[in-house]
């Protein structure tokens, strides 16, 4: 009976969806106000509706309603209740559920939150919300129910993959789709704007904070999968340039451009027609990731959905939001007409370089996940692109960027200075190179690119720094002026510096993966390894039950100089139901290095396999990411993004625009 | 990846039914001659599993991924340089199984489609700049020194 | 002139549609055989139980199916059926390879369901197997009357693929 609510709930919110993409935009052609206003309260019941319809399926799962053919599959009696929560979006048709839910959630953010938006401009954003959703509960409806019903009822369902049975998964596609649900806001502010072919400040100012609040989450789920394989997997990497990440990493790329483009046309009236492009192209990519996710075109991604309906379902689905949106862009476009004029070398010109950079990463991601698909679809030979393409051809574009990162801030707007910014930087560069290098070198000695990497990593950081006390004249000026200086400085201002920070943390755990040492060695209870510096010893070995597992434990003694540093405990664990082992890693971190041990089982009885790497700087990586997205909320949380500040701020602007010029 | 990996790991073992016992390089299989065993590893990282097929047959603890180790190492073990290796195994797999696909003419688009979007980029980028210039509104003159002393009197003033 | 640099994008994307429905319409997860219109690997094995061994030299001038199984590999029960099929109502000339297989395992596998096969091979060490490029078993491979391979077929045959690929093959070779 829940279920078959849900399944209504679903169908209502399906009709409203249609209702929202007709009304509110005929009502913007004719200036209907009324008309107009049926968008919100569509979008709010939409939530409330899907909502209920997810509530519906989470309590299947955790009833474990095994007459639901879902929850069958998916889900099994014995297991924890945390993941029976989180099996609901571990499968496909609950994660599309999530979507949705994610998709209403954000029209109704628009709906509530848009007070401050023109009416037409609020109509139609609403009305380009309204068909993405249609689109997508016609998807859930016609070809994924999770409501489908299983007669007659197993006695228990099949369980959830042991792998995906873990905390940090449980968390990491909400967050993913947050991220990639969010960029539906711009895409259809975009979308908004073609049709009133009207971009200015104003509607960049509207469509920032949406694209950041997005860029945040979908940086900090792509860092959780990151972080998720390496301490699951058991083989110490934690990117591997597969498909599926590749999926959530393209349109990361084209956000963070779009975030960066979008402040051009909030300042200097400038890249109109670029950032509206960026802005479809990268809700275009969350698409299209979810397209080859699905619809079992790439080798990767098999088991989510083999039924071919889903992937024709889907293009169908992208040829009409992708190529409707950009044939608009390509008829109405045009007519967009920038403003500001500036020399190339300015903060508008770094921001382009950045927009080029991180255009052709993702073009060059993009190029080396399909190419198998092309080659395969011309009749040419199979081939595999993996993570040595990528690290020759997508590493070489980040170089400059991470460089340009430090300089561009330091440009004036319209016409900048390299040069005096340059010698800004002077100290940043003394202390890249001189302390990094020879410190690194000494240390360690290795490849080139890792030392330059990590160089480049101080260089940001130092860069950002140096911005930093430039802005608020530290040294220069009076302790207490600077103080003042600091105390009245945007949130946004300190948001873009913290995530650049955080961008030349993750850069230095990057580099710093060439320096990780690695034993992998037969192990018996008593035996003793050593590994840079730290001394491992096998204590033993006991069994444990879990509540839907065995366990084999391992326990290791870490001592350095002789003293204890750590007691370590990688599991192995058995999973009878799937008739599969998972491997537990331990891991002891410093925050400057992980020591990371992973368990299996032996050659022969008593003989354990065991894996330890020391891997320094590696945990910057994720950290760097949340410093990221740090920056991002704190951004987002500028007042200057709030309802009725513009108006405010404009009386008190002329003062505030010299004193930031 | 990872989901749909970890999927993938679970119908490739429903598959095929060979769940090796180990996972990644084992600790038997490893040559006495560090050299050499340096040498293997650095092929075998660049080799996919066929079987897992979004994985290096170091990383996999597939069967067919242990096998191939092995061959590797015999293949060094005999004499082999490190492009022979490689070649016996594409002669048996095909390209398919190397990670970083061989520059022919099949992957010129893929090897060179990056720097030549680059090259676009930039160029339009000039070319963008150029016609701004061209059509865009006259560009404000420089700063003379009068105005820019002036411009920073207004400055503090502003600030005070 | 302008105006066309706003239509590259949507161009753009329909190429891309347009690859993306190809690509709907094949299956990633087969590979085409390196082997193709190339000799089959030379290999000498033993045969099972009190069979006589196998080699390639054994079905020269002829055209042979050579079918690769394990009695531990769940999908070769679900393929054998139609192998029996092909060997008693077909008449086809089918030589097995056990696949990473204790012989008295694969032994008992074909007193159970039944043997297909003229004669066995056994592969226990999956050396014959990666020669022919084996990624996972069943497999079936169809080699001409010069010893080339022309067609490997991976995964359990089915009825469809009987009709529609290999018989129509065979008769294509000249089977004799």
């Amino acid at each position: 009976m829940i279920a078959e609510i849900g399944h209504y709930a679903l169908v209502l919110a399906l009709f409203l969806a249609i209702l929202q993409s007709t009304l509110p935009l005929i009502g913007a052609a004719r200036r209907n106000y009324g008309w107009m206003a049926v968008g919100q309260s569509t979008a709010l019941v939409q939530f409330a509706l899907v909502a209920l319809a997810f509530a519906a399926l989470m309590n299947s799962y955790i009833t474990s309603d095994f007459s639901v053919l879902n929850v069958a599959e998916n889900s099994h009696s014995a297991k924890p209740l945390l993941y029976k929560i989180s099996g609901v979006w571990g499968n496909h048709e609950g994660s599309m559920l999530l979507w949705v839910l994610i998709l209403s959630l954000f029209g109704a953010a628009v709906a509530w939150f848009g007070g401050n938006l023109p009416a037409e401009l609020r109509a139609r954003v609403l009305a380009v919300q309204g068909m993405i959703g249609t689109g997508f509960y016609l998807f859930i409806l016609l070809t994924s129910n999770p409501f489908t019903r299983l007669v007659p009822a197993p006695m228990d369902g099949r369980g959830l993959n042991p792998i995906l049975q873990d905390p940090g998964l449980a968390i990491h596609p909400p967050f993913l789709y947050l991220g990639y649900v969010g960029f539906s806001v711009a895409f259809s502010f975009a979308v908004a704007a073609l049709i009133e072919g009207k971009v200015d400040a104003a509607w960049a100012r509207w469509v920032r904070p949406w694209t950041l609040a997005a860029w945040c989450a979908l940086t900090i789920g792509i860092a959780l999968g990151s972080w998720w394989a390496y301490y699951t997997l058991g083989w110490g990497g934690w990117w591997f340039w597969d498909p599926v990440e590749n999926a959530s990493f393209m349109p990361w790329l084209v956000g963070t451009a779009l975030i960066h483009s979008a402040i051009v046309v909030e300042k200097r009236d400038a890249l109109k027609s670029w950032t509206i492009l960026l802005a479809i192209v990268t809700f275009s990519l969350s698409l299209v990731g979810t397209f080859l996710v699905r619809s079992g075109v790439l080798t990767s991604v098999h088991a989510f959905a083999v039924d071919p309906a889903r992937g024709t379902f889907i293009l169908l689905l992208l040829l009409i939001v992708i190529g409707g949106s950009l044939t608009l862009y390509a008829i109405r476009a045009p007519a967009l007409k920038g403003g500001g004029l500036f020399q190339p070398i300015s903060r508008e010109g770094a921001l382009v370089l950045n927009n080029l950079l991180l255009s052709t990463a993702a073009a060059t991601v993009f190029l080396g996940t399909l190419y198998p698909l092309f080659l395969d679809a011309i009749g040419g030979a199979k081939v595999s692109v993996g993570y040595p393409f990528f690290n020759a051809t997508f590493v070489p574009l980040m170089i400059p960027l991470v460089a340009a990162v430090a300089a561009g801030p330091m440009l004036a707007w319209k016409r900048g200075d390299l040069l005096a910014a340059l010698q800004r930087l002077k100290f940043a560069f003394l202390a890249a190179f001189v302390v990094v290098l020879i410190t690194f070198y000494i240390q360690w000695g290795g490849p080139v690119l890792a030392v330059l990497g990590v160089g480049l990593a101080m260089w940001l950081f130092m860069g950002v720094l140096a911005e930093y006390s430039d802005r608020i004249k530290l040294f220069r000026a009076p302790f207490g002026d600077s103080w003042r200086r600091a105390i009245h400085l945007p949130r946004s201002t300190y948001g873009m510096s913290i995530a650049h920070l955080g961008l030349a943390v993750s850069v230095a755990g990057i580099a710093a993966a060439a320096w990780q040492s690695e034993r992998i060695e037969t192990v018996r209870p008593g035996d003793n390894i050593e590994l840079a510096g730290f001394s491992i010893h096998f204590d033993g070995i006991e069994q444990l039950q879990g509540s839907n597992y065995t366990s084999a434990r391992g326990t290791f003694t870490v001592t350095k100089d002789g003293s204890a540093i750590a007691v370590m405990r990688p599991e192995r664990r058995f999973f009878p139901l799937q008739n599969m082992p998972t491997s537990n890693t331990a891991i002891h971190t410093t925050l400057l290095s992980d020591l990371y041990l992973a368990l299996n089982d032996g050659d022969a009885p008593g003989n354990w396999t065991l894996r330890a790497y020391y891997k320094p700087l590696v945990p910057w990586i994720w950290i760097g990411a949340g410093i990221m997205a740090l920056g991002g909320l704190l951004s987002l949380s500028d007042r200057r993004w709030r309802v009725g500040v513009a108006a405010r701020r404009a009386r008190r602007a002329p003062a505030e625009a010299v004193a930031k010029a | 990846m990872t989901r749909a990996l970890s999927f993938f790991i679970l119908i490739a073992a429903l598959t095929f039914g060979a769940m090796g016992p180990g996972f990644a390089v084992e600790p038997n299989e490893r040559l006495a001659d560090p050299a050499l065993e340096a040498r293997a590893r650095g092929i075998s990282d660049h080799l996919r599993c066929l079987v897992c097929q979004n994985e290096t047959i170091d990383d996999s603890h597939a069967d067919l991924a242990h096998d191939l180790r092995v061959l590797v190492r015999e293949r060094l073990t005999a004499g082999d340089s490190d492009s022979q290796t490689i070649a016996f195994i594409t002669a048996r797999y095909g390209d398919f199984v190397l990670l970083k696909p061989p520059v022919k003419g099949a992957t010129l688009v893929l090897w060179y489609g990056p720097l030549a979007i680059l090259l676009i980029g930039a160029v339009g980028t000039v070319v963008w700049f150029r016609r701004r210039k061209m059509t865009g509104v006259e560009e404000p003159a420089p700063l003379t020194d009068v105005e820019r002393s002036r411009l920073k009197q207004m400055m503090t003033e502003g600030e005070s | 002139m302008q105006r066309l640099l706003f239509v590259i994008p949507v161009v753009l994307f329909l190429g891309l549609a347009a690859y993306f429905g190809l690509a709907l319409t094949r299956d990633p997860s087969t590979l085409p055989s390196a082997l193709i219109d190339k000799p089959a690997p030379a290999f000498a094995l033993a045969g099972l139980g009190t069979k006589p061994p196998l080699a390639r030299d054994d079905f020269a001038g002829q055209v042979v199916l050579v079918n690769f199984f394990a009695s531990w590999c769940v999908p070769c029960r679900a393929e054998h059926p139609i192998l029996m099929r092909m060997a008693e109502q077909e008449k086809l000339t089918l030589y097995g390879i056990a696949y990473k297989d204790r012989p008295e395992d694969a032994q008992r596998f074909l007193t159970q369901l039944g043997d297909p096969y003229s004669r066995i091979g056994v592969d226990q060490s999956g050396r014959v197997g990666i020669d022919f490029g084996v990624y996972g078993v069943p497999e079936t491979y169809v080699i001409d009357k010069a010893g080339n391979i022309r067609l490997r077929h991976v995964g359990p045959l089915t009825a469809s693929d009987l009709q529609n690929e290999i018989l129509p093959l065979l008769k294509q070779l000249g089977r004799s």
